[in-house]
């Protein structure tokens, strides 16, 4: 059982104008086996929240805590976050020109595991992984996000997830951009995940579409820079219905 | 030959073309009280049947304006001719072996020449110390196709002039791909001109330059006959402190080469402060009745983003830069096709890494 800790996070990042503070003063936990479902308007600081717990350079954090187990991980680099067991599968995936999937994955499943997966069964993990996600073998050959439709790119996101087998997986809008098809090809390969291990979810997401696929234990209302609201898979009902108006002052 | 030489005059580093090569770093090669030693310095070891390799007392096939070239026709004799008869299909690589003369200012031609429809890949691996200018002539038959490969893999203190001149034979093909690593200074000239129409050029090249080397590469391709084709595509990497890079692209589409299709492209990886590169992309064109024409030069640091999301994974700082710098280099590498020549460029651009890694 571990235990992701995110208290009274503050979060700036640095504009034209000077600082810009972002997140201000989130706190949640997340314990294994969870699904926490994050649900905000646009600029509500969502993927500043993921970003800012996988390490990105370009967030600065002013205060508070996130630790994982006790461990402090807004000590560690950015590669010993992925390591200590923390996945952000991303809005936006970087495409790495020249890279091969097929090398990537095995770097990356190499840096996580601590050796390198030997080459019969990794082969065989790597296909059988690819194909429950309806991805063609000829996937592994191209390079890393390149030329890769959207759906493609979600798609290789959560084969990540699949093989590098995280204790939290952060998942920042991985429903945009899909169709339905897509959305529950990805969403099946999340819940596959689940239920092969004890992973814990932060689920962050605009709609309440991929909440069909994907059932959150935990919902929470994110609105400028701060979790508004708290409650259980029916707040995901009222927000449905009835948006994020009355969270939104202007 | 002789009225070339006449009007050999060294150039003034004031010149376009000279504009950025440090004339004082050139070992003797350009000065006319220095005669280059002639120098035969490629030799041809097993060749397969339908393939020579002779010294011949030949004219040029093209002109040429370039100072170190015309020193070479004055200088060599005997060029050395590398045939391949018309219609044979050479599937193994042929390897020219190198052998120099340590520092004393030589000349080196070679005419590689293709017999209709003939088929062949031409590997030169250039190492070990040497003050070398070299003109390579490529002749390339109708419906020919050749695959050719230079690496400069040369010691620290080797400077390096050369002309790599294809002439490109009806629906003929000329695939390049150009390695530029060692040496103190190089600079090399990959040319293109076609004589017959659906001809198609693809030069490729990369370049690692490190703390004081000098690498230069200008192309200069022209579409003189229509409905011609060429590839251009150039990636550098510098590191260290005057690391320098030059990258000419000029590509000429005259009046009559109607239906050409052109692009080309050079990209630059800054990987530290210190470091300069010049890119400077040229398109000429004399007619727009042309299939398509474009270019593109880009030369920047380290894109933080790969390296975020590679680290994301898991994967530590240095190997994901590393990942990415190799990633960067194979696109052009992985074109070679020949797997012990790849699998030594990209030992050798591990070793340029190894070399600066604390960069």
């Amino acid at each position: 059982m571990s235990t992701l800790e995110i208290k009274n996070l503050q979060v700036s990042v640095a504009t034209e104008a000077g600082f810009t503070e972002i997140l201000k003063g989130v706190d949640l936990t997340i314990k294994s086996g969870e699904t926490h479902a994050i649900m905000g308007p646009n600029g509500s600081g969502k993927s500043t929240l993921a970003y800012s717990i996988a390490g990105h350079p370009k967030y600065t954090i002013t205060g508070g805590s996130v630790t994982l187990d006790g461990a402090d991980v807004l000590d560690m680099t950015v590669d010993e976050r992925a390591r200590a067991g923390l996945f952000l599968a991303m809005q936006y995936p970087v495409e790495v020109p020249g890279v091969s999937v097929t090398n990537f994955l095995r770097t990356a499943a190499t840096a996580i595991r601590g050796e390198a997966p030997k080459i019969r069964t990794w082969v065989g993990e790597v296909k059988e992984a690819m194909s429950e996600l309806n991805m063609d073998t000829s996937f592994a050959e191209r390079n890393v996000n390149e030329g890769f439709s959207g759906g493609e790119k979600k798609r290789h996101e959560i084969l990540q997830l699949g093989l590098l087998k995280p204790k939290f997986a952060i998942l920042d809008e991985t429903d945009s951009g899909l169709d339905v098809d897509a959305l529950k090809i990805v969403s099946e390969g999340v819940n596959r995940v689940k239920a092969s291990s004890d992973l814990g979810v932060m689920l962050i997401t605009h709609y309440t579409r991929i909440l069909r696929y994907i059932k959150p234990d935990f919902v929470h209302v994110f609105a400028a820079g701060r979790i508004v609201e708290e409650g259980g898979p029916e707040l995901a009902d009222k927000l449905e219905e009835k948006g994020y108006a009355e969270y939104v002052t202007n | 030959m002789s009225s070339l030489t006449t009007n050999y005059l060294a150039p003034s580093g004031r010149e376009e073309a000279w504009r950025f090569t440090p004339l004082s770093r050139l070992g003797g090669l350009l000065d006319s009280a220095i005669t280059l030693a002639d120098s035969p310095s490629l030799t041809a070891l097993d060749l397969p049947q339908g393939v020579s390799f002779s010294k011949i007392a030949t004219a040029p096939l093209s002109q040429t304006t370039d100072e170190a070239t015309l020193r070479v026709r004055a200088a060599v004799a005997l060029t050395s001719e590398l045939s391949i008869a018309s219609g044979v299909e050479v599937s193994e690589p042929i390897f020219l072996k190198r052998t120099v003369k340590g520092g004393v200012p030589e000349a080196s031609r070679l005419v590689v020449s293709l017999a209709p429809n003939a088929r062949a890949t031409v590997v030169i691996e250039n190492v070990g110390t040497a003050v070398i200018a070299e003109e390579i002539e490529f002749s390339l038959g109708s419906g020919s196709h050749l695959r050719f490969i230079s690496s400069q893999e040369w010691d620290a203190t080797t400077v390096h002039l050369g002309s790599h001149h294809a002439i490109i034979g009806k629906d003929a093909e000329f695939i390049s791909t150009v390695v530029t690593v060692g040496g103190s200074l190089v600079r090399l000239l990959p040319t293109v001109e076609y004589s017959g129409t659906g001809g198609s050029a693809e030069l490729s090249g990369v370049y690692f330059s490190t703390s004081g080397q000098h690498l230069e590469h200008r192309m200069h391709v022209d579409h003189n006959v229509p409905n011609c084709k060429s590839r251009v595509n150039y990636k550098g990497a510098l590191a260290g402190e005057n690391a320098r890079s030059v990258w000419i692209g000029d590509v000429f589409i005259r009046a009559a080469a109607e239906g050409t299709d052109t692009y080309e492209l050079n990209r630059n990886l800054l990987l530290s402060d210190g470091a300069r590169a010049d890119s400077v992309p040229n398109l000429e064109i004399e007619t727009g009745e042309i299939v398509g024409a474009g270019h593109a030069s880009t030369t920047g640091r380290f894109d933080d983003e790969q390296l975020f999301y590679l680290q994301s994974r898991g994967i530590p700082a240095e190997i994901a830069r590393r990942l990415v710098i190799r990633g960067f280099f194979a696109e052009i590498v992985s074109g070679v096709r020949i797997e012990s020549v790849e699998e030594r460029i990209m030992a050798r651009i591990d070793a340029e890494l190894d070399a600066v890694a604390n960069i």
